[in-house]
C-alpha cells in the first residue's frame, strides 16, 4: 500500500491549514455563503438535512488498520459512533459540527488521509477494482496507476473549477469490477497485439439523471502517455463543457452533443501538442509499482487441511465461504468480504466498535489492510485458508458475516431522505423492509446473483440505473413513490435498466420486489441468473405480475 | 487603485477604456472586440495596450498579436467559471506569452494560488481591502504535484 512521502504529507497538512483558515473566515462573515460552499465542497463537506456531512476519500478503496482505527476515533469523538461506506469507496460521517471539521481533517492527515476533492465540480477520488493485485483474472495491477492519477488530480490548478464533477475509474482485470463504463473516464489495462500492456481509454460514461455508457476514444494508449492524455481530455472538457445548465454539464453530454468522433479528434489534437513534454518515465512507474509489492505470503499456506474439514463439518461456514470469499491468485489464500448488509443495519454503515475490531482482525489475518468495495462492503484481500474459520467466527460475532455478498440482500443504498437534502424519498427504510421480507437465507441463496440498487432521488448515488433491479425514489405531490427498472448492469456487458412501468407507492415496493423474484424463480431455466433471464424474456412477464392488481 | 503584481502591491497605471469611449493617453485596456476593430489606431498611438478577455472569448483570436499586447486581463464573470484557468495556461504554455496576465472580476481570493500556478501574475482585487489577503493566499502551499507554467 502506498505510503506518503514528505511532499504528500506537506500537501495534506497545508490543505488542512488552508481549510481551517477558510472556515474561520466564513464563521467571521469574511467569506460569503456562496464562496464558502465551493471551498467546503472541495474538502468533502456538505450541508445536509440535519447537519453537515463529511465525505472522506478512500484512495481507490485502500485503507490500513491505523486508518480504520482513526475512523473509529472520529466516529466516537466527533460523530454519533458510526460512519458510512459509499459506492465510490469513500467514507461519510453524517453528524460532524462545521467548526470541528478542520480538527477532523487534521486527525485524518495524521494517518495519511484527506477529504480533498470528494465533492464539488472537480476531479474526484479515483476508484478501482476492489480485488486489484489479488484476483485471478488480472492483466496488471491498476493500483500504481491509480496512485499516479490520485497525485495528478489532487489540487490540479487548471482543473479545479470544471463545468461539473469528474470521476475516473481504473480496471486491470478481464472482469470489470470498477464500473469503468459509467465513469467520465474509464481506463482498462489491456494487452495489444505486440504483447505490450497499455490503457484502453473510455470517455463520456456516467450515471445520474442521464445514464450513458462510456465509449472508447483511444483503443490503446501507451502507459507513458497516461497523464498527457488525461490532461488533454480535461482541457477539452474544461474549455468546451456546458456551463449554462448543470444538468447538461457532465462530459457525457459534451461527448454526446459533439459526437464521439469530433470529441476524440479535439482530444487527439490537444494531446499531440503536449504529449512529449508530459511523459511518465519508466523510473516513475517502477518506483510506484514498488509501493504495491505483494505481502509476504506463506509459501506453505495451501498445505493446510483444516479449511476443507471445517467446510465439511459446518454448513454455515461453508455457505459463508461460498458467498463471502473470492479466489486468490496465490494458492492457499482467499479474499474475504465483510458484509455491511446485516439485516438490521443500514447498508454500508459501521459502528466505532466494529471499526476497531475490524482493524485488529486485519492486523491479525490480512497484513493490516482493508479495502472498500463499490457495493458498500469491505474486503480483507489476503487471508490464509487456515485462518478463514477463526476469522469467520469473529466476524460473525461482529455481525459482519452475513453470507449474502452478491445476493438480493446485498443492496446498494444511498442515505436517502433520512439524511440527504437532495433526496425525494427514503431508501434505508425500504431496504430494511425488503430485508425483513427476505429472512430465509436458503431462498436468498437459491435466487443467487442479484444486484438491487436503490437511490432516493434522480442523482442516483446508489447507481439504480445499473442495478439488476433498480429502485428510484421520486416525489409525487409530496408523497414518496418508487420507479422500478430491470436488467441494468455495470459489469462488462454494461446496460441501463429498463423501466418496468408506473412508479409504485411506498407500501407496495417490497411486494413488487417479492413478485419479481417469484416470477424469476418460476420461469428461470436451469442455472439461469436473474439478469440472464431478464435479457432472455424482457420485462413483460415481470410487468404483468407486478401490475396485475392495477 | 492598487493591485498585486509579481507578489507585490503596486499602483495600477492602466486605464479602462469602454467600447464606446474615446481613447486616452497612457496605458489602456480595451475589450477584445475593440482591439479587433481599432487595432491599427491603438498600435499607432504608441501607448501600451492591454486586452480584456472574458470566458466566452477565444484566445486564438489574439494569438498572432501577443507580441504587441502588454497586458491580458482575464475577467471572471463568476468564480466557478474555470475556463479562464485554461486560458492562462494556454497563453503561457502554448503561446509563450511573456506579458502581464491579470485576473479581474469575480474570482475568489482563495483561487489566486491556482491562478498563479497557471500563469496569472497580477490580480485586480474586487475590494481594495482584499489586497493583503490575496497576497498571503499566494503562499497557501509550498509543494505541488503538478508542474507550474512559471
Amino acid at each position: 500500500m502506498y505510503q506518503y512521502n514528505e511532499v504528500d504529507q506537506t500537501i495534506v497538512n497545508e490543505r488542512v491549514a488552508q481549510f481551517r483558515r477558510q472556515t474561520e473566515q466564513f464563521l467571521k462573515g469574511e467569506i460569503s455563503d456562496d464562496q464558502f460552499r465551493a471551498l467546503r465542497l472541495r474538502n468533502g463537506l456538505y450541508i445536509q438535512t440535519h447537519a453537515p456531512m463529511l465525505r472522506i476519500a478512500g484512495p481507490y478503496g485502500l485503507l490500513n488498520s491505523k486508518q480504520i482505527r482513526k475512523l473509529a476515533h472520529i466516529a466516537r469523538t466527533y460523530d454519533k459512533n458510526y460512519c458510512h461506506f459509499t459506492t465510490r469507496q469513500n467514507i461519510q460521517f453524517n453528524w460532524p459540527k462545521l467548526e470541528e471539521v478542520p480538527d477532523i481533517l487534521a486527525e485524518l492527515a495524521s494517518v495519511q488521509m484527506h477529504a480533498i476533492q470528494t465533492s464539488g465540480n472537480c476531479m474526484r477520488n479515483t476508484t478501482s477494482d476492489h480485488l486489484a493485485g489479488v484476483c485471478i483474472d488480472e492483466i496488471e495491477d491498476p493500483r500504481p496507476y491509480c496512485e499516479i492519477i490520485r497525485q495528478w488530480t489532487t489540487l490540479h490548478p487548471e482543473f479545479d473549477y470544471l463545468p461539473r464533477k469528474f470521476k475516473i475509474a481504473v480496471s486491470g482485470a478481464l472482469h470489470d469490477r470498477a464500473a469503468t463504463q459509467f465513469h467520465d473516464i474509464g481506463l482498462h489495462l489491456v494487452k495489444n497485439d505486440a504483447g505490450e500492456v497499455g490503457f484502453r481509454v473510455l470517455a463520456g460514461g456516467g450515471l445520474g439523471r442521464t445514464p450513458i455508457i462510456g465509449q472508447v476514444i483511444k483503443p490503446f494508449l501507451e502507459k507513458k502517455h497516461l497523464l498527457s492524455y488525461l490532461e488533454a481530455i480535461l482541457r477539452i472538457y474544461n474549455l468546451n463543457g456546458r456551463r449554462d445548465n448543470m444538468y447538461k454539464a457532465r462530459i457525457k453530454i459534451l461527448v454526446k452533443e459533439s459526437g464521439l468522433e469530433q470529441f476524440a479528434e479535439a482530444v487527439e489534437k490537444e494531446w499531440l501538442l503536449i504529449r512529449d513534454e508530459r511523459e511518465l518515465g519508466a523510473d516513475r512507474i517502477s518506483a510506484m509499482k514498488a509501493q504495491f509489492v505483494p505481502p509476504a505470503y506463506d509459501p506453505g499456506a495451501a498445505q493446510d487441511t483444516s479449511f476443507a474439514e471445517h467446510q465439511l463439518q459446518d454448513k454455515a461456514f461453508a455457505t459463508w465461504v461460498k458467498y463471502n470469499t473470492a479466489e486468490h491468485k496465490v494458492s492457499g489464500y482467499r479474499a474475504v468480504f465483510l458484509s455491511l448488509k446485516a439485516p438490521d443495519s443500514p447498508p454500508g454503515d459501521m459502528s466505532d466498535t466494529q471499526l476497531d475490531a475490524v482493524a485488529d482482525l486485519a492486523d491479525r489475518y490480512s497484513f493490516g489492510e482493508i479495502r472498500a468495495t463499490h457495493r458498500q462492503n469491505l474486503i480483507f484481500a489476503d487471508v490464509k485458508q487456515a485462518d478463514l474459520f477463526p476469522l469467520w467466527q469473529q466476524l460473525d460475532k461482529l455481525k459482519l458475516a452475513t453470507a449474502n455478498i452478491g445476493t438480493v440482500t446485498d443492496m446498494i443504498c444511498c442515505p436517502g431522505l433520512d439524511f440527504c437534502s437532495l433526496a425525494n424519498a427514503g431508501s434505508i427504510g425500504i431496504a430494511k423492509e425488503i430485508n425483513e421480507a427476505l429472512d430465509d437465507m436458503d431462498y436468498i441463496h437459491d435466487i443467487g446473483d442479484l444486484k438491487i440498487n436503490m437511490s432516493g432521488c434522480m442523482n442516483g448515488c446508489a447507481h439504480q440505473s445499473v442495478g439488476h433491479i433498480g429502485i428510484l425514489g421520486v416525489d409525487k405531490k409530496g408523497a414518496e413513490w418508487y420507479q422500478l427498472t430491470l436488467g441494468g448492469s455495470s459489469e462488462n456487458k454494461a446496460a441501463i435498466g429498463e423501466r418496468l412501468g408506473p412508479a409504485v407507492a411506498k407500501d407496495q415496493v417490497t411486494k413488487a420486489i417479492i413478485t419479481i423474484l417469484d416470477v424469476y424463480v418460476k420461469q428461470r431455466l436451469d442455472d439461469e441468473s436473474f439478469l440472464d433471464m431478464v435479457n432472455r424474456v424482457g420485462i413483460t412477464p415481470f410487468k404483468e405480475q407486478v401490475y396485475a392488481d392495477y | 487603485m492598487q493591485i498585486i503584481k509579481d507578489k507585490k502591491i503596486i499602483d495600477d497605471t492602466w486605464s479602462y477604456i469602454a467600447d464606446d469611449a474615446e481613447l486616452k493617453k497612457g496605458d489602456i485596456t480595451v475589450s477584445l472586440a475593440r482591439w479587433k476593430k481599432d487595432k491599427q489606431q491603438l498600435l499607432a498611438s504608441g501607448a501600451k495596450v492591454g486586452v480584456r478577455i472574458n470566458s466566452d472569448d477565444s484566445i486564438e483570436e489574439i494569438a498572432e498579436d501577443l507580441e504587441r499586447i502588454q497586458l491580458i486581463e482575464l475577467d471572471f464573470p463568476a468564480f466557478a467559471d474555470g475556463r479562464l484557468f485554461s486560458y492562462a495556461w494556454l497563453l503561457r504554455s502554448r503561446y509563450n506569452y511573456q506579458g502581464e496576465i491579470r485576473a479581474t472580476g469575480r474570482y475568489m481570493p482563495d483561487q489566486v494560488y491556482y491562478l498563479s500556478r497557471v500563469g496569472v501574475n497580477a490580480f485586480y482585487p474586487e475590494k481594495v481591502e482584499h489586497l493583503p489577503v490575496v497576497l498571503s493566499h499566494l503562499n497557501d502551499f509550498t509543494v505541488n504535484y503538478q508542474r507550474s507554467v512559471n
